[in-house]
């Protein structure tokens, strides 16, 4: 069993203004993707969101306003989970709520290292 | 948590937070106020979503809130000049302060004050009541008028400015001010009502959520010791009675049904007793409104005896001398052919010459129906459908346009 971090990106929407059914669905869809996850025991760190603040500070010594730094997208949260392999972790984000809502899943194997 | 229940917190919580925002905090830019409430909601959608729904989901979304306007009265730096004079006393424990379901219903009650006013036009009002009010969202609102995000939009933004710029001041309310306020916040929950009750939409949801909302704004009033109780009273008979019918109403197909057209086993039986409590309560004193004598008009059509409909004339009669509206005035003329005489009932719709009005229209052809003279029906029904702008209701004119002409056929 490996580790690996999913990173969920989405484009910033400052328009965005949901209403409270729609609040209520996101809230549920990415309860029922965790659990699913979970309960395969498999959800290593729920992990953390991610606010809409940030900063990119540059190796210049400049730094600019918003998290991200030539991408249009935003890294909104991540989690970790535990997977014999990429393609399994790859098989737990099916269905993540960040997919379909036109963002993107970057899952990343965490680097172990024996004997440290 | 069953999952009905978060956004049903998300509704409630949307006019609990700016009612706190504004009278408490002493923030006067509902824009503002309504602006920190969505960033909170946005805040919850995502923390939830990864953390779980909070035990105390309210708790959370009232601190988030909080905390983030203190942060942008810090970022604004205003927050000693501003704040500070606002609050006086209780500005030194104001970072503990909790927000107490007292503090949330004294505000409600202070906004319904101050958004109440006489000056905006009938649709910016309920559209900012029911924003600002009830939490109903912006997509609601516009499904509900039969419009789109835009035009609503536009309507609140006009009465915000409206409400900015009248009631600059306006933190403090006295006694005397609420209560000289009471028959504005009267007329809009009306307003509210009459909108979820006659709507022409399909959207039945939407429709009756807003009659709930009306009763419960004034049974929120009802339960506040300052006000003169019996116009409250009467408001709620009135709504009570009228909505036990909503189910019975849009139960037909091809738009609302009228009175006579309902399955009266539909009617609810508990709503009507509830009406008739409150009706009994609003006769208390000499007040006689006219939401007294509608209340009592929609009690006699939940009645099926003799004097039924002579009741209903007389009370007719009676509304129309305090408020006077071609609506009534029709429907004071189908009780008369109801009570009296249809032949003279007819006569005096023929008086009444509403040129380009398709529901004067309907009524004559309806008159001429029960007076057996299908071809005057006919008549009427095409000219009618003329005026109808609406396509539900030229559809409701061509069913009863049909029905007539089969019979006339027969």
């Amino acid at each position: 069993m490996k580790d690996f971090m999913m990173l969920f990106h989405s484009e910033p929407n400052p328009d965005f203004n949901p209403t409270p059914e729609q609040i209520e669905e996101e809230i549920k869809a990415w309860q029922d993707w965790m659990e699913g996850i979970g309960t395969q025991g498999k959800l290593k760190n729920p992990g953390e969101a991610l606010g809409f603040e940030g900063k990119t500070m540059h190796a210049n010594g400049t730094i600019t306003d918003g998290p991200y730094a030539e991408l249009k997208e935003i890294v909104g949260g991540f989690i970790i989970v535990s997977a014999d392999s990429i393609e399994e972790a790859i098989k737990l984000g099916n269905g993540c709520p960040a997919l379909s809502s036109g963002g993107k899943v970057e899952v990343r194997d965490i680097m172990v290292f024996d004997g440290m | 948590m069953d999952d009905k229940r978060l956004s049903i917190i998300f509704k409630s919580e949307y006019s609990n937070l700016i009612a706190v925002l504004s009278n408490y905090y002493g923030l006067k830019d509902l824009q503002l106020a309504e602006d920190i409430v969505s960033e909170t909601f946005l805040k919850a959608m995502k923390a939830w979503s990864h953390k779980g729904i909070p035990e105390f989901p309210k708790a959370w979304l009232r601190k988030v809130a909080q905390n983030l306007l203190f942060e942008h009265f810090r970022r604004k730096k205003t927050f000693e000049e501003k704040i500070t004079p606002e609050l006086g006393a209780r500005t030194q424990q104001i970072g503990e302060i909790e927000i107490t379901d007292k503090i949330i219903e004294d505000s409600q009650l202070h906004m319904m004050f101050v958004l109440c006013d006489n000056k905006l036009n009938k649709e910016s009002q309920i559209c900012i009541a029911l924003r600002i009010l009830c939490g109903f969202s912006i997509e609601e609102i516009a499904k509900a008028f039969l419009s789109n995000k835009e035009t609503i939009n536009k309507k609140l933004y006009r009465a915000k400015k409206a409400i900015k710029e009248r009631n600059r001041v306006e933190t403090n309310l006295t006694i005397n001010q609420y209560v000289t306020r009471l028959d504005n916040v009267l007329r809009v929950i009306y307003l509210i009502f009459n909108e979820g009750y006659y709507s022409s939409v399909n959207e039945y949801n939407i429709r009756q959520e807003i009659c709930w909302e009306a009763m419960r704004l004034s049974i929120f009033l009802s339960e506040h010791k300052i006000f003169l109780k019996q116009k409250i009273h009467a408001l709620i008979a009135l709504m009570c009675f009228h909505t036990s019918r909503l189910d019975a109403r849009i139960s037909g197909e091809k738009g609302d049904l009228l009175y006579h057209e309902q399955d009266k086993s539909k009617w609810n039986s508990e709503l009507i007793q509830k009406g008739e409590k409150y009706l009994k309560l609003s006769a208390a004193g000499d007040i006689i409104s006219k939401y007294h004598l509608e209340a009592a008009i929609a009690y006699w059509h939940t009645r099926d005896n003799n004097g039924k409909w002579n009741n209903i004339l007389q009370l007719y009669n009676k509304l129309l001398t305090i408020e006077y509206s071609p609506i009534i005035a029709m429907n004071r003329i189908y009780a008369l052919a109801r009570a009296n005489s249809i032949v003279e009932a007819i006569q005096e719709a023929h008086k009444l010459e509403l040129k380009n009005n398709h529901h004067y229209f309907c009524l004559l052809a309806e008159l001429y129906r029960m007076n057996n003279n299908i071809e005057k029906e006919i008549e009427y029904l095409n000219v009618a459908i003329g005026f109808a702008n609406k396509k539900n209701e030229k559809e409701l004119i061509k069913h009863r346009l049909e029905k007539a002409s089969r019979l006339k056929t027969s």
